[in-house]
Formats: C-alpha cells, structure tokens, sequence
C-alpha cells in the first residue's frame, strides 16, 4: 500500500458547541490529491554520495597516476580509482548514518560490482568470440567448404569448418548413443536396486565425477589406440566423450529420479503395478523433463571438450564421414589448432569455429532450458492438454457405457420387479 | 504388488519379543514378506543390476588402468617421482614436483579470484537484483557454466593476455618484495623494460580458469542461497536488521555448505582444467613460485602437450603423472561432497 486515501470531507465541524469536554483531532486534513509515497530506499543524499565518492576517487587516482608515482595502464588505474571509490564512500556514508547502515551500503555497493564485473566479463567473452570470429562467419562458405584447399594464407573466402561442423556432430551422436542408455540404466539402478551393490556404484560414479577430462582422453589412446589398434579416429573420441559424461549424467539422473514424489510410486504399488511397470509409467515418465536437461547439459559438456579429442581424434582438413577411420575433428578442436597459426585469416577461422560452437551449445542449453527447469510432474501447457483430452474422452466412455445401463434397468425391471430399496 | 516388499521391510525395527513374549507393550513381529518378484521384474532387475554393473566396471577399468600402467613409471622412478623437477622420462629423471606445484597454484589462483566474484554475483542475483532481471541473470550464469574451455582460453591468450600485463607489471613493481610477486628480471621505472617476462604466467592462466569456475560456483550459491528460509529473513528484518545484517546473519549461514561445496566444486575443475591452460602458459619444468613470471606447468597441460610424441615408457609416466592429479581431484570433491550433504539443503520430495 503506497498511498492513503484522503478522509471524507463531510465531518462535521465542532465550532457551534460553545465549550467541548472533549478535543476532537482535526480529521479533515488537506484536501487536495494526495500523491503515492515513494518507498525507494534510494535518496537524494545516496546519490549525492555515490556520485561525490566516484568524482573524490577518479581524481585522487588522476593525481597519483599522473604527478606522484609513474603508474601505467587502465587495469591498474581501474582498481585504484575503485578502492578509493570504495573508501571514500564509505567515510561519506559514515557523515550521516550510523554504523550498520554504512556497513549495509558499503557491502551493497561492493556486492553489485563484484556481480557486474563476473557478469560483465562473462558477457564480454562471448561477445569477443563473436567480434574476431565475425569476418569469417559472414562468409556461407564458411560452413559449406572444409579447409582441404585453404592453406593458412588463403583469404577467408575459400575454405570452411564444414568437417569440423560434421564431426562435432557425428561424434556427439556416437557419444550420446553410448551414455545416455547407459547413463539412464545406471540412474535407474541406483534407484531402484537399492543395496549394498548400489551403494558401492554411487560412491565409484560420485568419484568419477571428478576425473579431469583429460585422463579421460588419456584412458582411451592407451587402450583403443595403443593396444587394440584403433585408428586415431572419431569413434575413439566418442569413447573418451562417453567416458567423461557418463559419471555426470548418472549423477544428474540419480538426483532427478530421487525428486518423484514417494508418494506417486507407492501409489502405483498399492494398485498392483510390479516394479518394471511403475519404473516404466510411473517413475520415467514423471522425471522425463529433468532427465532430458541432464543428458542435454551432458551433451553440452561433451561439445566442448578439446582435451579428450586433441588425444584421440586426431587432426585433419579434409572431411570425414566414417567414424571408424582416418582422423575427425571437432569444432572446439578445430578453433584450439587454428590459433596456432600466426595468420591472421586462420586465427578468424578459430574464433569462428568458437563461435559456431557456442551457437551449438546456446541451442542445447535453450532446449534444455526449455524442456528442463520444471519439477518433476509438473507439466507443460501441452502435456496438459492432453491430460485434460483424455480425461474428457474418459468421461465420454463412461457416459455412454452409463447410458447403456440406464437402458438395460427398465427391463431388468420389468423383469425382477422394483428393487426392494424403494419399496420403504 | 512385488515391488514393494523389499522397501516395506527396510524400517527400524524393534527386537522381537521372547517366547514367553509378556512384555508390558506387546512388540508386533517383524513381519517377513513371502511374495516373489515376478519374471518381468526378475528381468527389469537384472537388466539394471547389469547395467550397473557394466557402468562400475568401465569406472573401475579407467581408474585401474591408469594405476596399472602407471606403476612401470612409479617403480622405475622410486621415490624422485615426487621431488624430481624435470620431465625427460626417455633420459635422465622425471618427476611431478614442478607441474604439482604449477597445477595448485594455478588453481589456487583461480580460486581466490573467482570466489568473491562467484559470491557476490550470487548475493547479487538473489538479494539485490530487481525481480525482473533475477531469472534472465540466473540463466546466464548458468549458460556460462556449459560454455566450453576453449572459448574461455581464446579470450584469455587473445585479449586478457595483452591487457592484463600492466596490472602485473604494477603488482610486482610494488609488491615485488613478497616472494609470491617478485618478477625476476623485471626493472622498476625502467621505460624500455620488456613486457614478456609477464606473459603466459600462472597469474594469467589461473584468471583464465577463475573466469571459467565462477559461473559454476555461483550456480551452486545461487541455488542455496535462494533457499535460506523466508521466514529467518522477515524475522531479521523485523529485529530491525539492514540487509547486510540479514544476509551476515540468515542467508550466509544457511549458505556455508554451498560456499564451500561450490568453491571445492570449482578448485577440482580448476585442477583438471585442461585447454585453457595450455593455449596461456609456456611450459618450465622447473618449481615457479612467482606467479607473475613468465612460463609455468600442469599436469593436464603436460599430459595434452607431450602424448602425440610420447614412448610407451613416457606415456606410462605420463599416466602417472595423471593418476597424482586424479587423486588430487578425487580428494578435493570428497571433501565437497561431505560438506555440501552436511548443509541444509532439503532432499526429501513427498507430492
């Protein structure tokens, strides 16, 4: 409630009482509109103190940049100038208030630049991906071409990621056909089969959890490559991906099925479902969006992992399709090489994969984020409408089977004479 | 109706009472169930109980081999293996002394930069943002969380690499006298002083990492700190409490284990971090306590750098080198992991 609405006009005046035992308030107060009160906390003497400590700093720190020590550069300038800033709003503060209260606005300001430089600098870097990368994205060959015929002096208009595009795509595909299965059995195993087994697969899969992608990589060039004799390929790849994801997508199902509400499940037993059924219509399709945002988060990690693939991919210009042979490479590997090059068409080129890459991963996280992000059981405006469908063709059946009753009961009347409850 | 009845027997039960069974209170019975799974459920239980096991297998497989693998490395270096500074595992010794100590500082760095950045970002999004912004900012964050590596290393070795030499040069001309800052070859107020000794240091790579951990950590506080009880919250504000005082006294406590959990969540991606890491630093393998110098090492980086060319005797220290960093990793997530289950998030779901 902002505002008070002014008292109705009409009370009677006291003035023809000659001698009042009692005083009456003066209830009419003014009569003119009354405007809403302003519950901002934010006041003229804030602002006025803000902007007097951000001048104060500015210009301490342009006096000691510039006549009393010899610093350089704008980083350092920035950090002084905010320190200063800092401080001095803080003895402006403490002018007026007392001591909690300057502390409350000190931290308050201290807590929004903390927030607007991790922001800020997190907005900044994909920006930046997109700014160097945009004079190679602009190019449609960019996507339609690989780099078989661009050799790292060649303008921006010959020669493309196609391949990298492809065998980011094919590799993500092998990767999620092996862990996502494998993933969602295990979740369900740990759910489901609880014991002293499952117990001991937890603390393992919890543990994984924090093995660096790289050993990942490392596992597999040590086994498929170096003792059985794979080719450097995208298979492999797709086995160090699966390797790394697999702990994390477990993890992520494990904690979605535990939120099912109890409840739905027993409710399910008590009707007679055995456990297969209940997992089946019951426990999956009640966890389905959170599932999907746990393997869709996964497949975005395993996106952009460089690490796996620099070991066990290998690396070429030329596209290829077969996953089994000959050396694939990925967008994030794909930039991570180009940047090598000192030229500066292949260093676009690198930020340009970077940038295709967070398109892709922008795609994944917005369909995640989409699908995800409601709890188990609650539903989509579709998902409910087709509840509210079969519902109502629920209803219908009944209708009609109750119609068919209602006309079978006269004969059966006729028959077996009045049901006894009416004769009383 | 089979599923049921292991669950329904796993209750706290009383002892049964004796044959005489005159107690005061009779004592019901644990009652035993007879019923049997049926065969779809034998099969559904066997399927998962496999592919459990196939999961715990793969996981036992890759932590074995590389134990396996490594221990030619570890027998043939001995003890050096932890004090030896060089890495020449075709001749002469090698050892994890100077890339462990690389990959702590290196993720020690990225910690204390990305923790005030990750909790106040978080106390920001929960506390102070208007209601407007507060879910378009949460998925930022947590967009930034799935960015991959190698765009956080592009931006770090193509424009923070560049910009950030003069806050170096600044830091150690001024703090040069603790060890941590000192910047050898480095000359105070000398205009013609060259500017590399700066690049490619742990300073730089460890901002790098902190940039990539941060949105993680917050992610983490940001979920907990959303949580801390409404009704704390209007209780010290109505004592009078500024809102600092209410975040110091409700939201902060009721946040510890996520601020932990988070940050420990974050120092073990830091430590494994691999890409970002190696398009920053040039490789020394030699203990680099300065870190504002030029040239450093991790044992990730190691890894990525020298496999291509590796023997299998080196590919086998390398693993060993791996195996030290994944018990490093392992370490610092149990110790997370048992923080954060101490903390007060609720994990029980009843519909």
């Amino acid at each position: 409630m902002t505002t008070l609405k002014s008292a109705p006009v009409g009370a009677t005046e006291p003035e023809t009482q000659p001698t009042p035992r009692t005083t009456l308030p003066d209830r009419t107060g003014p009569t003119g509109q009354q405007t809403p009160r302003h519950l901002g906390t934010i006041r003229t003497t804030d602002v006025l103190s803000l902007i007097g400590a951000l001048a104060a700093s500015l210009t301490m720190t342009g006096l000691l940049w510039t006549q009393l020590s010899p610093f350089t550069g704008v980083l350092g300038y920035v950090v002084t100038s905010w320190i200063l800033f800092v401080l001095g709003y803080a003895l402006l503060v403490s002018f007026d208030e007392n001591r909690p209260t300057m502390w409350d606005r000190v931290t308050s300001l201290v807590v929004h630049s903390l927030a607007v430089v991790l922001l800020g600098v997190l907005v900044f870097v994909i920006y930046y991906t997109f700014d160097r990368g945009w004079s190679a994205i602009v190019h449609s060959n960019f996507f339609t071409q690989d780099l078989r015929n661009a050799g790292p002096l060649d303008p921006l208009t010959v020669g493309g990621i196609k391949h990298a595009i492809v065998g980011t795509l094919i590799e993500i595909g092998i990767t999620l056909s092996i862990a996502v299965p494998l993933g969602l059995l295990g979740a369900v195993f740990l759910h489901e089969v609880p014991g002293r087994f499952s117990r001991f697969v937890r603390t393992v899969v919890e543990a994984m959890t924090a093995l660096p992608d790289i050993l990942a990589g490392l596992f597999i060039y040590a086994t498929l490559i170096l003792i059985l004799g794979f080719d450097s390929s995208g298979f492999a790849a797709s086995c160090a991906l699966a390797v790394t994801i697999l702990p994390i997508i477990i993890r992520a199902g494990d904690v979605v099925l535990r939120l099912v509400p109890g409840n739905l499940t027993e409710a399910s037993y008590a009707l007679g479902a055995g456990q297969w059924r209940t997992v089946w219509h019951i426990l999956l399709p009640t966890a389905r969006s959170g599932l999907a945002t746990a393997v869709i988060l996964g497949a975005a990690r395993a996106i952009g992992e460089t690490s796996p693939v620099l070991l066990t991919a290998g690396f070429t210009a030329d596209l290829n399709t077969n996953p089994l042979h000959g050396p694939m490479v990925s967008l994030p590997l794909e930039a991570y090489e180009a940047v090598q090059s000192p030229e500066p068409a292949m260093i676009a080129r690198g930020f340009g994969s970077a940038a295709t890459l967070l398109v892709l991963v922008l795609v994944l996280f917005a369909v995640a984020r989409k699908i995800g992000g409601r709890g188990a059981g609650q539903l989509t405006v579709r998902q409910r409408r087709r509840r509210v469908r079969a519902s109502s063709r629920d209803r219908d059946r009944f209708a009609a089977r109750n119609r068919i009753v209602d006309q079978r009961q006269p004969l059966a009347q006729q028959l077996l004479g009045p049901p006894p409850d009416t004769a009383t | 109706m089979a599923g049921l009845t292991t669950r329904a027997s796993t209750g706290r039960h009383a002892k049964p009472d004796g044959p005489d069974g005159a107690g005061p209170i009779p004592i019901r019975r644990r009652r035993e169930s007879k019923a049997k799974y049926g065969l779809t459920d034998r099969v559904f239980r066997g399927v998962a109980r496999s592919g459990g096991g196939l999961v715990l297998l793969i996981m036992v497989l890759v932590g074995t081999f590389l134990a396996y693998r490594a221990a030619e490395a570890l027998r043939h270096a001995g003890f050096s293996f932890l004090t030896t500074q060089a890495w020449n595992p075709d001749g002469g010794g090698f050892g994890i002394a100077a890339v462990m100590v690389g990959t702590i500082l290196i993720a020690l760095v990225a910690v204390v930069v990305a923790l005030p950045l990750a909790m106040g970002a978080a106390l920001y999004i929960v506390e102070y943002a208007p209601r407007r912004i507060q879910r378009g900012l949460i998925s930022l964050v947590d967009l930034m969380a799935a960015v991959p590596s190698v765009v956080y290393g592009l931006w770090g070795a193509f424009f923070l690499q560049w910009k950030i030499i003069s806050l170096s040069k600044w830091i150690s001309d001024w703090f040069g006298w603790i060890p941590l800052f000192k910047v050898d070859g480095a000359r105070r107020g000398d205009p013609l002083a060259t500017a590399t000794v700066y690049t490619s240091s742990t300073f730089i790579a460890g901002i790098v990492v902190a940039m990539m951990v941060a949105p993680i950590a917050c992610s983490i506080m940001r979920e907990a700190f959303g949580q801390a009880p409404p009704g704390e919250r209007e209780g010290a504000f109505a004592l009078g409490a500024t809102r600092w005082g209410m975040i110091r006294s409700v939201v902060l406590p009721f946040g510890r284990g996520a601020i932990v959990g988070g940050t420990m969540l974050g120092l073990g991606r830091a430590l494994g971090e691999t890409i970002a890491v190696v398009m920053i630093i040039s490789p020394v393998f030699r203990i680099q306590p300065h870190i504002l110098q030029n040239g450093t090492s991790s044992i990730a980086s190691l890894i990525a750098l020298r496999v291509g060319e590796a023997s299998p005797f080196a590919i086998s220290a390398l693993m060993a080198a791996g195996l030290a960093l994944f018990a490093l990793t392992l370490l610092v997530n149990f110790a997370a992991a048992s923080v954060v289950a101490r903390s007060r998030s609720g994990a029980v779901s009843d519909g």
